[in-house]
């Protein structure tokens, strides 16, 4: 755990999470990414080996509804938000890239 | 309208005497937020037209005298979905979006007569405590111009600490509502996880996330929890527990009640002057008839490493859903579909979400769940245990809200040192129990904040609590006097 990430490692983790980051950027999230790992390598100093892992504190399980539709009427308000509309569909760029690079 | 001095019931007793109507308290508190604002940048966006009408409507209606709320003006921080008013969490990732519905405390709120006059200021994504990762500008605590007000909902309770609203609501993942409602000198409850839905709150941290009031005074936060506390069919983890009224027992007094101080949380990096109110606060406590006795809760210090692992981690899962396709920002130069993700969001979040959705999605990735994700997760079940242990004898923690006043709004900060002001807040919504803060002294005119923690569900005995703290003491009665230290 208490390795420090390098830059290809926060490379591959941003093109994970779809993000991209300069030459500049990269050194500098490294650094801190690096430094945040290292406040982590506390928790090895915890005895765990018998505790359950807590996910969520609701008190609330498997609750259950009817599976009805509901129109919210509201689609030229829904489409205002989107960046690009045309004839009320949202449009994007081709998904393959046709430039050939 | 300036509310320094005021509180829900002295302007209540206006609105129902006739004194003044709805729309011309509505109108006079847009007027001096606005003028406020030329300081502190509290608010993101004004929502004048929609204010106006509503209150027209209300006056058209005639006041309800026994609503208190009614007519009220009140403030939504910028996460919260509010219908065709912009909502845009602080981000430009959103800075043009405006959602087609209410959020359910919004609507509640909206229910119970109360005016919503504009959006909150805060950090992007609720990701920071002090609102300066706000694509809308730094806020400015009203106490001293050169402080931060806190965060993330910084704007929040500065609109309430400058006399803006009474009300605003606030959200709260780490410490977000009790944080600057301690830099600000103001009562600021997050509710326990479930109390109040999170339907309509723009998600950071599901498992942790929660919406609460930040106030004047302790009874109207009582009254204003007792608004938008229930369960909300959209929000599968809303509590069908009843809801009580928060304010029932409120005047009841702390006597007999026992009161735990933990040691570790007046340990090292608690400035000298923050321990001395607290300790002071104790002996409050014990002259008004309360036990307060030192307890420990060993594992607290965990508590950070801990949730910089499960709020990124749920944070780098909640945030997948902003990709430049149905709503937000969408960058211009994308030549496919795979780049338009990518620039998209490079260019829409700012550097302390990307920090964060990159320690999540590493926290996540194959071969490293185990030893981060999942050993996060056992040491919040130690957490929990900890405040199980103590609750058996206790009923209520208090502590201090933050290690220090509100810090200096120009210094250089790195990414530890912030975190690591979260301290004392964080083990709360580990845990998922209720917590305040309520105004428990001052150090060089900037107030300071006393936590009050509670059993789950158990908000009324932090009320009474805090009630009787705010009766005997007049720290709540200071106000600030804008543009600089007292």
């Amino acid at each position: 755990m208490s390795e420090k990430i390098s830059k290809e490692t926060v490379s591959h983790v941003a093109s994970l999470a779809k993000l991209e980051l300069t030459d500049e950027q990269l050194p500098y999230f490294t650094d801190q990414l690096g430094s945040i790992m290292g406040i982590f390598d506390s928790l090895n100093d915890v005895d765990t080996s018998n505790v359950e892992p807590t996910f969520s504190v609701t008190d609330q399980i498997n609750v259950m509804r009817e599976d009805v539709a509901d129109n919210w009427g509201q689609r030229d308000a829904l489409l205002d938000n989107a960046p690009d509309v045309s004839d009320g569909l949202i449009r994007t760029p081709t998904i393959i890239d046709e430039s050939g690079d | 309208m300036d509310y320094l001095g005021k509180d829900i019931f002295s302007i209540h007793e206006s609105l129902v005497n006739g004194d003044i109507t709805a729309e011309e308290l509505t109108r006079q508190t847009i007027e001096n937020a606005k003028k406020n604002d030329e300081d502190i940048n509290a608010f993101v966006v004004f929502d004048e037209e929609n204010a106006i009408k509503q209150a027209q409507e209300i006056d058209k209606a005639g006041i309800d005298p026994d609503n208190v709320l009614s007519g009220i003006p009140v403030a939504m921080k910028d996460n919260m979905l509010t219908k065709g008013v912009l909502t845009s969490a602080g981000s430009k990732m959103l800075s043009n979006f405006k959602p087609i519905i209410d959020g359910t405390a919004v609507a509640k709120m909206k229910e119970a007569g109360t005016i919503n006059i504009g959006k909150t200021n805060m950090d992007e994504f609720a990701m920071g405590g002090s609102t300066e990762t706000s694509f809308h500008g730094k806020t400015k605590n009203p106490w001293n111009l050169d402080k931060v007000p806190g965060g993330s909902s910084g704007g929040a309770a500065a609109a309430v600490a400058a006399g803006d609203v009474l009300v605003s609501l606030g959200s709260d993942t780490g410490g977000s509502i009790r944080q600057p409602a301690s830099f600000n000198g103001i009562v600021g409850m997050k509710p326990t996880y479930g109390r109040v839905s999170r339907w309509g709150l723009i998600a950071f941290a599901s498992s942790l996330d929660q919406i609460g009031p930040l106030t004047r005074t302790v009874k109207d936060n009582a009254v204003v929890l007792n608004a938008i506390a229930g369960k909300d069919e959209h929000d599968m983890t809303s509590s069908n527990k009843e809801v009580p009224d928060f304010t029932a027992n409120i005047d009841k007094g702390v006597k007999g009640m026992k009161i735990a101080l933990p040691k570790e949380y007046l340990g090292e990096g608690v400035d000298k002057d923050v321990q001395d109110a607290i300790l002071a606060a104790a002996d409050k406590y014990r002259e008004l008839g309360a036990t307060v006795e030192e307890v420990s809760l060993p594992n607290s210090k965990y508590g950070v490493a801990a949730y910089y692992i499960i709020a990124p981690s749920e944070a780098s899962s909640n945030l997948q859903r902003f990709d430049g396709i149905r709503y937000g920002y969408r960058a211009q130069d994308a030549k496919n579909l795979e780049e338009l993700y990518v620039k998209s969001r490079s260019q829409g979040f700012g550097d302390e979400v990307k920090r964060r959705i990159m320690v999540g999605t590493y926290s996540l990735s194959a071969g490293f769940f185990d030893a981060y994700f999942k050993k996060a997760a056992e040491v919040r079940t130690l957490i929990i245990d900890d405040f199980k242990n103590v609750f058996q004898d206790y009923d209520v923690i208090l502590t201090p809200t933050a290690p220090t006043p509100a810090y200096s709004l120009k210094d250089e900060k790195d990414p530890i040192t912030m975190y690591m002001n979260d301290i004392l807040t964080i083990p709360v919504n580990m845990a998922g129990l209720p917590g305040m803060s309520v105004p428990a002294g001052f150090s060089d005119g900037l107030p300071i904040g006393m936590q009050l923690i509670g059993k789950p569900f158990d908000e009324s005995t932090l009320y009474q609590a805090a009630y009787a703290f705010e009766q005997n003491t007049d720290f709540h009665k200071q106000d600030p006097k804008m543009g600089g230290a007292q």
